[in-house]
């Protein structure tokens, strides 16, 4: 079984929910955090791509040149990853974008277009890039249509090709469906990256990865467009749960996403909701009520509540049993 | 047929033949000869039409009808247009090149068509959305004072030919240069979309411009003004949107101008490129009068 690559777009589709107002620092903070979890590709830079930054789809704060740069020199071993859209960037942005330090390219179109990315993919191979051919807005091409356009990327050179799903609009079914094709009938890894505005992400996901889909997409908390992505942290836990390999650490993504994009978040007016407490109950198999439970034994006994939460499931725990929970608490508490 | 100046069309493709039509049509040119570089029903229908046709290029062109016309359309390729000026040019032909080589300087009629740009050996089209967009920036910019022009054009699917899909940055980075310099803002963007929504999309071209003077009054008569001058070479042009202030506090104007085709060769839904025929036609028809003019 092949490693499942996640690529963590926190500080890309999630730029669209800060309105692109990520500072450089903002990026350099959330790079170091997504490095030290062991995420494999980071992306960064405009919600829109490369040169995005316009009034059609807003002004960024930082040059994205610079945060590139910030990001390549934060990261010790995740690749720094940028998109472009044919038709808003171009291969002068992709050169720039190189010489800043990003090593891997996301070249967009929509799924019925990927013949505009020829030019891009081409370049960007010749200047070293891992590129990535990224299909939009997967729902509008029947599997068919999919794979033909996925073919045409793979043909210009592309080391991936992925099915996106933009609108959050697919169904578990119409992504097997899509993955599987493509997985069939290329010869190069195949990806999937969700939005949860149907509250599927995380299900879609793993659909995909079920159909074969090895690089799969993230973003901490699911910041994103719309109702965002699948929240790595929670991707982590459940690649765990499914028994796939991945590299990235579950309780360090957590972290990266509480301690580090939250308060960042805070200052751009920006609050997500907090689902790493009770996607631990999921990831442990922890009856739900548990929660606050854990969280009050945890503050007693100064431990680390995922902990409590992990050993009651160990534990085989059973509804009810809250009074084990501070018994837990106190005996991580003396290790 | 001597009030009308003869003329020929190099690369009997989409566009080819939606001029042939154009030409048809015109009080003051006539089409003497079709060339491309392999057989093709392009020429047949010129054949059709009554007019000279060959597959053996600009070469044909040159040496059969090198004496009689004037006027040639340009609407191969990049690389193609460099070779045909090669000919062109020593021939004294004067030439509008609808292909981005841009040998020549730009031209938009309702812009910058005059006396010294009829002088030059050849003019380039820019692209069409150049030619759909510059017009309001350079109208906005003269009572406004455009700093900065951004504008994006979405295009159905199947007007997009190979050639603009093939060089999708060419046509961006062409546009954005015709925007300031045609256009007057001291910087621009252009963006491009292509949208397979069937039925196919009319052109339609979004227009943003931050200005130094947010005088809508004075904007407005200048937009009105210039889609008048649009519409007298390109019917089918139209507001999608009138000029607004996007935002009340802020300094960016926004406009949408449609642009349905006439539906010569192309469907209406080809605004895109009816309006760079139309454009060139009208070119071509300026150069003929004053060449009218001057032989009386």
């Amino acid at each position: 079984m092949s490693n499942i690559i996640i690529t963590d777009t926190t500080l890309r589709d999630g730029s669209h929910s800060v309105r692109h107002q990520f500072s450089v620092e903002d990026t350099r903070r959330i790079v170091e955090a997504l490095d030290e979890a062991q995420i494999d590709i980071i992306e960064v830079g405009h919600g829109d791509g490369l040169a995005g930054s316009t009034c059609n789809y807003g002004f960024s704060a930082a040059p994205e040149i610079e945060a590139v740069r910030a990001a390549a020199q934060a990261a010790k071993r995740a690749k720094i990853a940028v998109l472009l859209l044919p038709g808003i960037g171009t291969v002068p942005d992709l050169v720039q974008a190189r010489e800043a330090g990003a090593a891997v390219v996301r070249v967009a179109t929509h799924v019925t277009e990927a013949d505009i990315s020829h030019e891009h993919i081409s370049e960007a191979k010749k200047m070293g890039f891992f590129v990535v051919g990224f299909l939009m807005m997967a729902h509008r091409g029947s599997a068919a249509r999919v794979l033909e356009e996925a073919k045409k990327m793979e043909s210009y050179g592309a080391d991936v090709v992925y099915s996106t799903d933009s609108a959050g609009a697919l169904l578990p079914d119409g992504v097997r469906e899509r993955i599987g094709i493509l997985r069939e009938r290329l010869s190069v890894p195949i990806g999937f990256h969700s939005h949860n505005n149907l509250g599927l992400a995380i299900g879609n996901s793993l659909a995909a990865i079920h159909a074969g889909a090895t690089y799969i997409d993230g973003s901490l908390g699911g910041l994103g467009a719309g109702a965002g992505n699948t929240a790595t942290e929670m991707l982590v836990a459940v690649l765990e749960r499914a028994g796939q390999k991945k590299k990235a650490d579950l309780f360090k993504s957590i972290d990266a996403c509480v301690q580090v994009l939250h308060p960042v978040l805070e200052r751009h007016g920006v609050r997500l909701p907090a689902i790493q407490d009770p996607m631990m109950l999921g990831f442990a198999g922890v009856y739900s009520s548990f929660m606050l439970h854990a969280k009050r034994a945890a503050k007693r006994f100064g431990v680390d509540y995922r902990s409590i939460i992990i050993e009651a499931g160990r534990r085989e725990a059973v509804g009810g049993q809250e009074d084990w929970l501070y018994e837990i608490a106190r005996e991580l508490a003396a290790q | 047929m001597t009030n009308k100046v003869k003329v020929g069309i190099i690369g009997p493709g989409n566009i080819g033949q939606d001029l042939m039509i154009k030409i048809s049509r015109s009080p003051v040119l006539e089409l003497a000869c079709v060339v491309g570089i392999v057989e093709s029903p392009g020429l047949q229908r010129a054949r059709d039409m009554g007019v000279d046709a060959s597959p053996d290029g600009v070469d044909y062109l040159v040496q059969h009808h090198g004496k009689d016309i004037q006027i040639v359309f340009d609407a191969t390729s990049a690389k193609g247009h460099v070779e045909n000026a090669k000919r062109l040019s020593p021939a004294g032909i004067f030439t509008l090149d609808l292909t981005p080589a841009a040998l020549g300087p730009y031209c938009v009629p309702a812009v910058n068509l005059d006396e010294r740009m009829l002088q030059k050996p050849e003019v380039n089209m820019v692209t069409c959305a150049g030619q759909a967009t510059t017009p309001m920036v350079a109208a906005i910019n003269r009572v406004a004072d455009v700093y900065y022009a951004e504008t994006v054009s979405s295009l159905s699917s199947f007007s997009a030919g190979p050639g603009t899909r093939a060089n999708i940055d060419e046509f961006t980075q062409t546009t954005r240069t015709a925007l300031e310099k045609v256009g007057g803002a001291d910087k621009a963007r252009a963006l491009i979309i292509l949208n397979p929504a069937e039925p196919p999309i009319y052109m339609s071209n979004t227009i943003y411009c931050r200005v130094r003077h947010v005088d809508m009054e004075a904007i407005t008569k200048a937009a009105d003004e210039c889609l008048d001058t649009m519409r007298s070479y390109v019917p089918g042009c139209r507001f999608r949107m009138r000029p607004i202030l996007r935002d009340p506090e802020d300094d960016i104007v926004m406009l949408a101008v449609e642009v349905e085709g006439a539906g010569d060769y192309l469907p209406p839904t080809a605004g895109n490129l009816d309006i760079i025929n139309a454009a060139s036609i009208r070119i071509a028809e300026a150069k003929a009068r004053q060449l009218l003019e001057g032989k009386a």
